[in-house]
């Protein structure tokens, strides 16, 4: 039974690592399958964050810290697409630049701020955002099995969980099923059709960047309202890129995403609690491995275990008419 | 009277330095067929994304059905009953036939609705004029000829009273563009107005009312087609007379340059392209490859130049074998002199984003004389590429405009005027003329035949039976991936249809 624990506790852990890269990855298949390249993603999580926490402990609200997460992302978003799109400029430097700006202002606005070395303050219990307890949780507890999975792995995250594992057959409805989808998708392998069927590209691409910036947001609001209680500098730490590459193993698409974030928490999850303990046969593998591993794995995979990989055709290139 | 559909009065249009359009009038009757043409460059194409709002005219008004219209965006011309079937199709190409007739037209938010609304409307349609294609067919994976049927659905399916077609039958098989033929006069007898844009002047005399004449950015005239003829219409295109066929003398074969013996070659999924192919090709002679597209002669070219991959056989140039792994080093052939010229300029023959000059050395810029040591001599390219420009008179004249901003003729002649320039021994070329107008087919071929006299060998693929005819000393017929004969030049078309057709093929085995 022992052993049984500890296997729930493993997946517990790798649903709350893996939900700010599934929030992530969906955000960026917005973009992405619309045609346009963000390598942001990881400066939009850390706006968010960083705005969440510091407004929700000036407001005293989780919500309020949320929508301004949320906001500001989107600015950010819309920053990326004014460079890239309405100005046609590259969408790599523009994300690139979009991280900077990101990594610099919410340290220097932090310090300016809140003087605590770049920190929001600390986070009380009603800013930020608890976890659910749901209905029967103590009446099963006990139950062998079905009992810690209900009461560990289904119960008892905060209401972000949700909505992000939520976000995937929504995301997958979206792109599939609705108007709105079909033309996201058409806008990312030939923008041509798509103009001259008479819709605009530059506003159906400034729609799919709103939806990137609202997840970015999210995402950010998980990391400094839920996982930790407050901003911390650098608090997304490359969660942005794994994301990214998760997106290209699921070959944008919804449902893969999800799987391919949940490895990847998987691994985090596993890197954590295998810290310090001697393997069978390895003996005590270094801490320094087990941090890699994510990315080793990462690099193995993307290097050709996922088979072909093809982005979305127009993807990174500016719209010009043309024939 | 008859009623104006469309009335284009005084449309002025340039990019940068080149006036594409000047002071271009033009009237288009209700419920005719409307034929234009033009060489390339004349601005056929601009004028007709004017009227569809994929462009704004400088100055000029547009009148639909006798109104004064505004049409800014390719929205108001679909609002007032225009739809248009580009040169290049507009297509996504992994997305399913319904998808693409729907995309920016569904009825409803859901795509569900949207779907079910269009699959009965195409079933309609479908039966209406003939247009049949499986609606759940993923575009990517349909022959040419349907994807521009996909394309003539989307616009009817949008309400189109007024059809523009631009070159639609540039990349059709004869049978194709006799079933599209069949489509546009069903159109019309159902009232709508067809403007048709072409380099095939038998096309024009056979399904237009009308027809008028572009040259250089102009509108020179508009004839009855009735009243006018082939030659009439290839004068005023060009500005001069035009030989339809060109002249030549007797050919003098010299020696194998390419021996090209039992060559098998098979597509991605497994499929048998060319099979078992054996022939010669001497110096001093063109050989011309007549068949139906999609009997295997692009796999064969491709092969040959070393660029697909054969399962068995053999092709020896100048007695020595080439790569037929597909991974032959194309570098490698140049220098033994094997030139080829790509059926598919876009993709395999040009970087479109480009300049002019750089793509026409692209593939030979390790020559020495484009090379200042390890550098590029960019001062010879350029003359070396104006040189070019005059010669097969490419327009512009602009040696640094970006290759994409070329018409689709000029873009041929780009890819033509290098390889042919390179003084190859063997030159390989695939639709020589596709898209071409008559003046450049003109110039073309007598280049080709140039090149013969000189001693070359020519080997030409071509889906146009006249171009076959008047250029080739030997016709090798494909059918199914096979040889099914070879004949002299004079033999009629009617035979080389048959063979076509794999008739022959058939009897003899009886
Ligand atoms: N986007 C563009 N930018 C700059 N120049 C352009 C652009 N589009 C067309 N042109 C130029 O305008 C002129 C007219 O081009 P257009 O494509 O209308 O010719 P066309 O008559 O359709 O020729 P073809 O028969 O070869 O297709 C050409 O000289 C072409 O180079
Ligand atoms: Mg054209």
């Amino acid at each position: 039974m022992d052993i049984f624990t500890a296997i729930v506790q493993i997946l517990d852990s790798t649903i709350r690592l893996s939900v700010p890269l599934l929030l992530a990855c969906l955000a960026g298949l917005y973009s992405e399958r619309a045609g346009v390249f963000d390598i942001g993603l990881e400066g939009k999580m850390l706006v968010g964050a960083f705005a969440g926490a510091a407004a929700a402990s000036v407001f005293h609200s989780a919500f309020l810290g949320l929508g301004m997460a949320i906001l500001i992302s989107v600015v950010f978003a819309l920053i990326h697409g004014f460079a890239s799109i309405t100005h046609r400029g590259n969408q790599i430097v523009s994300g690139v630049a979009i991280n900077f700006i990101a990594a610099g202002s919410t340290i220097m606005l932090g310090q300016h701020w809140f003087q605590q070395g770049g920190r929001t303050p600390a986070l009380a219990p009603g800013e930020r955002f608890e976890a659910i307890t749901w209905p029967g949780v103590d009446a099963v507890r006990d139950v062998p099995i079905i009992g810690p999975i209900y009461s560990e792995l289904i119960s008892g995250h905060s209401i972000l969980v949700y909505i992000a594992f939520l976000m995937v057959p929504f995301t997958w409805w979206v792109l599939f099923r609705t108007r709105f989808g079909l033309r996201l998708r058409a806008v990312g392998e030939n923008p041509a059709a798509v103009d001259t069927a008479g819709i605009s590209v530059a506003w159906l691409r400034y729609r799919a960047l709103i939806c990137t910036g609202i997840l970015t947001g999210v995402a950010g609001a998980y990391l400094s309202m839920v996982q930790n209680g407050g901003f911390v500098k650098d608090m997304t730490a490359g969660k942005g890129y794994i994301a990214l590459a998760a997106l290209i193993f699921a070959k944008w698409k919804p449902v893969n995403a999800m799987f391919a974030c949940l490895l990847f928490g998987f691994l985090d999850a596993l890197s954590i609690r295998l810290q310090g303990t001697p393997l069978p046969l390895i003996g005590k593998v270094p801490v320094q491995f087990m941090q890699a591993l994510p990315y080793v794995l990462t690099v193995i995979l993307l290097a050709g275990f996922i088979g072909k990989a093809i982005p979305p055709r127009a993807g990174g290139v500016p719209y010009v008419k043309e024939r | 009277m008859a009623q104006a559909a469309i009335e284009l009065i005084g449309i002025n249009k340039s990019f940068g330095a080149v006036r594409a359009n000047r002071d271009i009038n033009l009237e288009i009757v209700r419920g005719t067929i409307h034929g234009i043409v033009g060489e390339n460059g004349a601005g056929k194409s601009t004028l007709m994304s004017i009227l569809y709002g994929f462009y704004q005219a400088d100055s000029g008004e547009i009148r639909v059905g006798g109104q004064p219209a505004s049409i800014k965006t390719p929205n108001d011309a679909i609002a007032l009953g225009i739809g248009m079937v580009h040169q290049h199709f507009m297509l996504v190409d992994n997305f399913s036939v319904l998808e693409n007739v729907i995309l920016g037209a569904e009825s409803d938010a859901l795509l569900k609705k949207s779907i079910a609304k269009a699959r009965s409307e195409l079933e309609r349609l479908e039966r209406e004029y003939g247009l049949e294609v499986d609606p759940d067919a993923i575009i990517e994976e349909l022959p040419v000829g349907l994807q521009q049927r996909v394309e003539i659905l989307k616009a009817l399916y949008r309400g189109a009273e007024i059809l523009i077609l631009d070159e639609p039958t540039g990349v059709l098989t004869p049978a194709e563009a006799d079933h599209l033929f069949r489509i546009l006069k069903q159109l019309k007898e159902q009232g709508k107005t067809v403007v048709l844009i072409t380099h095939k002047l038998r096309e024009i005399m056979a399904i237009t009312d009308t027809v008028s004449v572009m040259r250089q950015g102009t509108m020179v005239a508009t004839r009855e087609t009735k009243k006018t003829t082939v030659e009439e219409l290839a004068e005023l295109m060009v500005g001069r007379r035009v030989l339809l066929r060109v002249e030549k003398g007797e050919a003098e074969a010299g020696g194998v340059k390419l021996a090209v013996k039992n060559l098998t070659v098979k597509d991605s999924r497994g499929v048998t392209m060319v099979d078992d192919v054996s022939f010669d090709l001497r110096a001093g002679e063109i050989v011309g490859i007549a068949g139906v597209a999609g009997n295997g002669q692009s796999e064969l070219l491709e092969a040959i130049s070393g660029i697909r991959h054969a399962v068995s056989g053999s092709v020896m140039l100048d007695g020595r074998p080439i790569d037929l792994t597909g991974k032959a080093d194309p570098g490698e052939l140049r220098d033994r002199g094997l030139a080829h010229v790509p059926e598919d300029r876009h993709h395999v023959g040009l970087v479109l984003a480009f300049e002019e000059n750089e793509n026409s050395i692209l593939g030979y810029h390790d020559d020495p004389r484009y090379l200042k040591g390890p550098l590029l001599n960019i001062e010879a390219i350029r003359n070396d590429a104006k040189d070019k420009i005059t010669k097969y008179d490419i327009r512009p004249a602009d040696c640094r405009l970006k290759t994409a901003n070329f018409s689709g003729g000029n873009q041929q002649k780009i890819v033509l005027a290098r390889e042919m320039e390179q003084d190859p021994g063997v030159l390989i070329v695939g639709q020589p003329t596709r898209g071409v107008d008559v003046g450049a087919i003109e110039f073309i071929h007598k280049r080709l035949i140039a090149m013969r006299d000189q001693g070359k060998a020519v080997l030409v693929v071509s889906v146009e039976l006249d171009e076959i005819r008047s250029l080739s000393d030997r016709i090798l017929v494909m059918f199914a991936g096979r040889i099914v004969g070879e004949r002299g030049p004079e033999a009629t078309e009617g035979e080389l249809g048959l063979l076509m057709a794999g008739v022959e093929q058939r009897e003899a085995a009886e």
